[in-house]
């Protein structure tokens, strides 16, 4: 005779229920671990100062290697937006907005969510995989034997390069997205590059520069945090490289977002 | 005594895995920790080294450094044999600033001869064999001169002349560094040529301890099935 116990914990509800708890847990574990490594390597920071010449080397990894495909990325994003904008903007007669709509929607938002998605999936996951490869292969276990804080080592670097690198590479982002938004205004609405020019200096204020860089620094130390905690805590083999990756970009997808949110509602609502 | 284990317990959720062992390791001596797979002899190392936490117990070490030598070698891949070695003299908080450029130079060469890779201090160590990889993770254990060496299965997966390289050094190692030292293995070679004492540890137990030559005796039903590696015994492998 089924009981009632057993039959709850075969029907699919109970299979659901259990899957998204255990999911819940996980989210809650990953959570707590970001945030006691992101303490403690803030702590190490006061404590044990700074490599300069890994600082150096990941400033160059985070923001010289990410540069083409992060700027194609924008581009392209900026040459779409345009393509379907400026043509109607000019047909109801609101041309000269184009440029002041491009520079805003680039600068405030597609500069430095399209970048931070570009550097999630170019330096994140790298970051997460190698960080990965390191643990179980047991290098981190070596770094600890050799009295070396491996926090201290891998994660100091890392973050502080993403926080530092990120506002240079979505400054430029930006400046190659408006650029390429008065090429393609010019090219299928027939808008003057005057015309997209002057009024695009119009509806942009000093606020939206700074709030601009200081999204693109915590976006930056967010996507590094992210990747190198998932990296340091895999475990079982390539599968656990492979879970590890997975998870730094899906959380660090997430995570742009959410801080994307949080700046709209706090400076711009 | 350089290192002193007391009652060490290790459980990983409900399963014990180290079930209250107790050992010592005088200074110059070399201990073998012997055993089928998963009866916990590395784990024994990582407790000692405190990779990971133990649940009950005590580790008593004299002062100084604690070396490890990994089954796997663990060197960094993406540094070269030279910043392998010299990387605890470059990064470790209290000796930093205690070496100059020369001196870390010095230090690296000089562990290099002693293992025999002049000349290699470029290299990657994918362009390096296992046992050259193995070799380059001895100079980099002992760089910061430990008083106690672990070493993790050190002649697992090399050629038998590789092997016995390896054995030497680690008899070498003892002679000239004077440290205490656990080697954890399976090779009846690695045991009698390098051992002074043999542990031999089973279901997180330790179940025999003796002499190399005592080992050999099979004066033990453990003993006995191991060194003949039959399959009927006392010990049950784990499916």
């Amino acid at each position: 005779m089924i009981t009632l116990g057993k039959y709850l914990r075969q029907s699919a509800t109970y299979k659901l229920f259990s899957q998204f708890m255990i999911s819940f847990g996980d989210f809650l574990d990953t959570l707590g671990k970001i945030a006691q490594m992101g303490f403690h390597m803030t702590k190490g920071i006061f404590k044990d100062g700074i490599s300069k010449t890994e600082l150096i080397a990941q400033c160059d990894r985070f923001g010289v290697s990410s540069l083409p495909i992060t700027l194609s990325i924008v581009g392209m994003t900026s040459i779409i937006v345009a393509s379907q904008v400026a043509h109607e903007m000019v047909k109801q007669g609101g041309g000269n907005f184009v440029g002041l709509l491009m520079t805003i929607l680039i600068v405030r938002e597609v500069g430095a969510i399209m970048s931070g998605f570009a550097i999630t999936s170019m330096i994140g996951s790298s970051l997460a995989s190698e960080l990965a490869t390191m643990r179980v292969t047991e290098q981190i276990d070596a770094i600890e034997v050799l009295g070396v804080d491996s926090i201290w080592h891998l994660f100091i670097p890392r973050v502080l390069s993403g926080i530092i690198m990120m506002p240079f590479v979505v400054i430029l982002a930006s400046v190659i997205g408006v650029l390429l938004g008065a090429v393609t205004s010019d090219m299928f609405a027939g808008l003057t590059y005057r015309a997209y020019f002057d009024s695009a200096w119009l509806g942009l204020y000093m606020k939206d520069l700074w709030v601009c860089l200081l999204k693109a620094a915590v976006f930056g130390g967010t996507i590094s945090l992210i990747s190198c905690t998932c990296g340091y805590f895999a475990s079982g083999g390539a599968k656990g490289v492979g879970i590890a990756t997975t998870k730094a970009v899906v959380w660090s997808f997430i995570a742009i977002v959410v801080w994307d949110m949080v700046f709209a509602v706090l400076f711009f609502f | 005594m350089s290192i002193e284990v007391r009652n060490l317990v290790k459980k990983f959720d409900d399963r014990v895995v180290i079930n209250d062992i107790s050992f010592k390791v005088a200074d110059g001596e070399v201990l073998a920790i012997v055993g089928f797979s998963g009866s916990g002899k590395s784990t024994v190392l990582k407790l000692i080294c405190g990779l990971i936490p133990f649940d009950n117990g005590e580790v008593i070490t004299s002062e100084g450094d604690i070396a490890m030598v990994f089954q796997y070698s663990a060197l960094f891949d993406s540094l070269n044999v030279f910043d392998n070695i010299s990387f605890a003299l470059r990064e470790r908080k209290d000796l930093r600033k205690k070496y100059t450029k020369q001196q870390i130079k010095e230090n690296v060469l000089q562990k290099l001869q002693l293992v025999g890779l002049q000349g290699i201090e470029n290299k990657f160590p994918s362009e390096l064999s296992g046992g050259m990889q193995k070799r380059v993770s001895f100079a980099r254990a002992i760089v910061t001169k430990p008083n106690t060496i672990l070493y993790d299965e050190p002649t697992a997966g090399l050629d038998p002349m590789s092997s016995t390289l390896i054995e030497d050094y680690i008899v070498r190692l003892k002679h000239e560094i004077n440290a205490a030292s656990i080697v954890v293995t399976h090779q009846m070679s690695t045991i009698t040529r390098t051992a002074d004492r043999v542990i031999m540890l089973y279901d997180g137990k330790i179940v025999f301890e003796g002499t190399p030559m005592q080992l050999l005796k099979q004066d033990n039903p453990y003993t006995k099935q191991f060194v003949t590696a039959s399959l009927d015994g006392p010990m049950k492998m784990q499916a």
